[in-house]
């Protein structure tokens, strides 16, 4: 059987792209958070806290919740994570403090530690009050590339420190994957923009949009007129399927997608296939298919090459994806697509299998039919932005080398987020690499000596 | 199965379980509804003399203390005694008695403290059939500044006298209900006996401000913005309202008094407890206030259980039983010892030991073992004070582990199971100069 390839938007009535597109939790409530916040031991030296990587006194923050004082323990969390309100929606908690929490082994339900940050946080960005203020100018200038949360992270730091910042943003707006990448249930009522906006308020950073390092300036260039620099550059290339597509209409880059679906101001305009394929097994995939699904796609296909428990997103994040409606196909991979008359028909698969360790085909094959398919296999990083500077940067994996310091291989060059080696493409890792990377700025800038241990 | 039935000091009903004097008991609608659900007997709402009424605020009478989720952990209250007049009261009380026979139905009183008031009211109750009456000596506010409630439960020569006219004018057997706010509960207890009560039961409420509202500057909760002191009752109480209960059951002065025990009882352990250290009738006020009559359902089944699975076939074969088991702390035996032992399955690692025995003075709990977080007792510290034991959420995580013809290897004694009480203690400066005293007092 044959249909005529069909990718188009408007597929739900008008007033229900609200309601899809609405809050993943719905926010608690002060009674809710409560006794949410009761259910916290207030553990010694505690295990969520170890496992946060900005190490939220998470312990303390809870317990302001539940005396009352959620505006203080907004500040608790602010104070260690600067986008305390968008980690509280994006974190994977389920494989962070929430997977450390104590209760696990006594209830086998944590602590609901995301959603209590949330309610926090919210009741800052409801004050309307600001929490940080630019530091006493010290007359030293930094540079940030990239307005992330890992750039941005280190910007506020390095402000409330008294420097004087310069963010470039190749994008015409500032947040990196906070407003163009994050699902958009996950972050609704345009939030991003709004912590961004607060968090900039403080004075001190000057944010420069539409400036791409390697296009319209150079790394020798920031070197010369600012102190020190900080890379927060992110991931800008999608790695390939290694199949031959040829110039087929309908195969797409999930996380290009994503962007499109995040800066689209009617989603009932956005072309959305009738059945769609999602390779690849990480979050970017599960966001791209349940975002799918909730435009109206009819059949949405994740394909993995290997099993669940391999898979890069989490359990919680695979459960969202079945609720949703999606289905996961495992152990097969991609290795022809049809098209027909320049547009995607279906997907050919190869069924895959573990054998010593090593990946095979097991021989059979299978094919899918498809509108519209989205690569979600990793990005990648691209160097060649780095070039122009007579000094090399190193690299490890094809990212960023930094040292725990987020110091990269130049003296006054600093890195962090997805763009640097070894991290776990996390927004509150690259958070964690900002605010590491301007303290240890500020320690060398001046002339910190570490004391001998006390 | 289990007989409940109780005669307590010649007041016969099917179960101890009886509602104390309080809203739940001002009106025959609401004692018909008790009695249906199961309560064995109820103690009218304090009736005052006739005439005018008195007269509650119009406002809140309620202040709270919560718990996690909104729980309730206490109460406190300014409400008078019944704001009905006495004789629609005594009516209600008449029939309600014919209609349930088999209950106990008891009047609290609250008149002047003049014998004459005592004289007029008491043939009246007589006249409703009622099985006895309680003397509120406890009631803290508005009526203890017109002599009469606690203004009179405070002064033992009071509780006498009026106890005395009441055994006097009346045949009805008389419980003297005492109030806590005293530093010495054994004193009122022993005025009554005195005077002839066939029982005593306590504790009234406690004087108490639950909060303080710091928008307004105002305790809570308050009447036209001004706020007064309450009465506090409710499971927060339980634990005062026992050590007096024990007090009046174990000090020989008192010892046999028949006691109705009231304070802070939610459910049929509470009740129990009570029992078990004297008490041969309970009273609940705050837990029917907060989820209705039927709780009794559960105090009746559950003593029900608790008494079959003991083999206990009437309820006088464990009313008092610990009893000898309360003592003073110079009889306690310091030869005696326990370590805490955390059970490593049930550990999930909280770190609460820890820090509290760290920041407790006795430090005998580790934190990391080989650099990884591991909560072990280290018994050349443990005083063996119960501590973590009390703080560890987990249940039976933490227990405490008697010394037995082993070394303490904090004091480096060797722990035989002999007795030394602090009398018989070569550290007590009194013990030098003193023969040996025996372990218990005598009886
Ligand atoms: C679809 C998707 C969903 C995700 N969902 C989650 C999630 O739910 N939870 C979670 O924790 N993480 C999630 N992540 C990962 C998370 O978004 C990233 O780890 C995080 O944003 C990294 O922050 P960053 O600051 O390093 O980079 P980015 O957020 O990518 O920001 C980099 C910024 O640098 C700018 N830039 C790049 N090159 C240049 C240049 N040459 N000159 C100037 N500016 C430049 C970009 O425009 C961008 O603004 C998701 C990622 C994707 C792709
Ligand atoms: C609203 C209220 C009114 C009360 N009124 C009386 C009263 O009129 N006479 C009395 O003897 N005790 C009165 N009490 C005290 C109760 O009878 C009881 O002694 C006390 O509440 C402790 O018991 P509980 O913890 O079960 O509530 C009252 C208590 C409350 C809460
Ligand atoms: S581990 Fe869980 S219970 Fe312990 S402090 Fe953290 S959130 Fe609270
Ligand atoms: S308090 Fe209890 S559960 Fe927590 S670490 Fe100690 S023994 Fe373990
Ligand atoms: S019993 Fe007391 S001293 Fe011993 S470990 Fe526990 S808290 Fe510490």
């Amino acid at each position: 059987m044959s249909s005529a390839p069909d990718i188009r938007g408007g597929r739900l009535p008008s007033g229900d792209y609200c309601n899809a597109f609405s809050d993943l939790h719905a926010p608690l409530d002060a009674h809710e958070a409560r006794v949410a916040a009761e259910r916290c031991l207030f553990c010694y030296d505690a295990p969520c806290v170890t496992a946060c990587p900005t190490s939220i006194d998470i312990p303390l923050f809870i317990r302001q919740i539940a005396t009352g004082n959620a505006t203080g323990a907004g500040k608790t969390i602010l104070d260690s994570n600067i986008f305390g309100g968008m980690c509280a929606r994006v974190c994977p908690t389920e494989t962070l403090c929430e997977q450390a929490c104590v209760r696990n082994e006594a209830e086998g339900k944590p602590v609901i530690i995301g959603q209590l940050q949330r309610h926090a946080t919210d009741a800052i960005m409801a004050s309307g009050r600001q929490l940080y203020k630019h530091g006493a100018p010290n007359g030293r200038r930094i540079a940030v590339v990239g307005a992330g949360p890992a750039g941005l992270s280190c910007a506020h730091k390095l402000a409330t420190l008294g420097y004087d910042v310069v963010v470039f943003d190749k994008r015409q707006k500032a947040g990196g994957l906070n407003e163009h990448g994050i699902a958009s249930y996950k972050s609704t009522n345009n939030f991003a923009q709004a912590e961004v906006d607060w968090i900039l308020s403080i004075g001190g950073i000057e944010l420069r949009c539409d400036q791409a390092l390697g296009h319209d300036f150079t790394l020798a260039d920031l070197r010369r007129d600012f102190d020190a620099v900080f890379l927060g550059l992110g991931l800008q290339a999608a790695n390939s399927l290694g199949i031959d597509a040829g110039e087929l209409r309908g195969i797409e880059d999930a996380v290009a997608f994503i962007e499109a679906l995040r800066q689209s101001a009617d989603l009932s305009k956005l072309p959305i296939g009738r059945r769609v394929v999602v390779i690849g097994g990480g979050m970017t995939a599960v966001d791209a298919a349940v975002q799918a699904k909730k435009l109206g796609a009819e059949e949405v296909t994740i394909v993995y090459r290997r099993g669940a428990e391999q898979m890069g997103a989490s359990r919680y994040e695979q459960e969202l994806a079945l609720t949703g409606g999606v289905v996961v196909r495992h152990w097969a991979r991609p290795v022809a697509v049809h098209g027909e008359s320049g547009v995607l028909r279906s997907v050919i698969f190869a069924a895959t299998a573990e054998r010593d360790g090593r990946l095979v085909d097991t021989g059979e094959t299978f094919e899918l039919q498809a509108d519209q398919l989205f690569k979600a296999i990793g990005q990648l990083f691209v160097p060649q932005v780095l070039e122009g500077s007579s000094e090399v940067l190193d690299l490890d994996r094809g990212r960023i080398a930094v040292d725990a310091d987020r110091r990269t291989s130049l003296p006054d060059v600093w890195a962090g987020g997805d763009c640097v080696a070894g991290g776990r493409d996390l927004t509150v890792v690259a958070v964690e690499d900002g605010k590491q990377a301007a303290l240890s700025i500020d320690r060398t800038l001046q002339g910190f000596v570490p004391m001998a241990a006390e | 199965m289990a007989d409940l039935s109780v005669n307590f000091c010649g007041i016969k009903s099917p179960n101890p379980f009886w509602l104390a004097s309080a809203p739940p008991t001002d009106k025959a609608y609401n004692v018909e509804r008790a009695f249906r659900a199961g309560w064995g007997g109820v103690v009218w709402k304090t009736l005052g003399e006739e005439g005018p009424p008195v007269v509650n605020v119009s406002g809140p009478r309620y202040g709270v203390v919560h718990g996690p989720d909104r729980r309730v952990s206490a109460f406190n209250n300014i409400e008078l005694i019944t704001d009905r007049p006495l004789e629609v009261n005594l009516q209600e009380i008449t029939e309600m008695k014919r209609r349930w026979p088999d209950r106990a139905i008891v009047v609290s009183l609250m008149v002047p403290c003049e014998e004459e008031a005592w004289k007029r009211i008491l043939p009246r109750v007589e006249a409703t059939g009622a099985d006895g009456i309680e003397l509120n000596f406890g009631c803290p506010h508005g009526m203890s500044e017109r002599g009469m409630g606690a203004a009179v439960g405070q002064v033992p020569e009071y509780v006498e006298m009026v106890t005395r006219w009441c055994k006097t004018h009346s045949r009805m057997p008389v419980i003297v209900k005492l109030t806590p706010n005293i530093t010495d509960v054994r004193k009122p207890a022993e005025a009554a006996k005195r005077g002839g009560a066939d029982a005593v039961s306590l504790i009234n409420t406690i004087n108490s401000i639950v909060g303080v509202d710091l928008d307004l500057m105002i305790p809570r909760p308050h009447t036209d913005r001004k706020a007064t002191h309450g009465g506090m009752c409710g499971p927060a109480v339980k634990p005062i309202a026992l050590n007096m209960v024990a007090e009046i059951a174990r000090s020989p002065a008192t010892h046999g008094v028949p006691i109705s025990g009231i304070g802070g009882i939610e459910t049929w352990r509470d009740a129990a407890e009570f029992m078990a250290l004297g008490a041969g009738t309970v009273q609940v006020c705050t837990a029917a206030m907060v989820y209705g009559f039927k709780i009794v359902q559960e105090m009746i089944t559950g003593l029900e259980a608790f008494m079959d699975e003991r083999g206990y076939s009437k309820v006088s074969d464990f009313v008092g039983a610990a009893v000898p088991n309360v003592t003073d702390w110079q009889y306690l035996n310091l030869n005696y010892a326990v370590k805490a032992h955390i059970d490593q399955d049930l550990c999930i690692k909280c770190g609460r030991c820890h820090v509290a025995c760290e920041d407790t003075s006795h430090q005998a709990i580790t934190h990391l073992k080989d650099g990884v977080r591991h909560f072990e007792v280290i018994d050349e510290e443990c005083v063996g004070c119960n501590l973590c034991a009390s703080i560890c959420p987990i249940e039976n995580c933490i227990t405490m582990v008697p010394l037995m013809d082993e070394v303490d290897r904090r004091t480096g004694r060797l722990v035989d199971g002999s007795c030394l009480n602090w009398t018989q203690h070569p550290n007590n400066p009194q013990v030098a100069k003193k023969p040996l005293e025996p372990l218990e007092p005598a009886e």
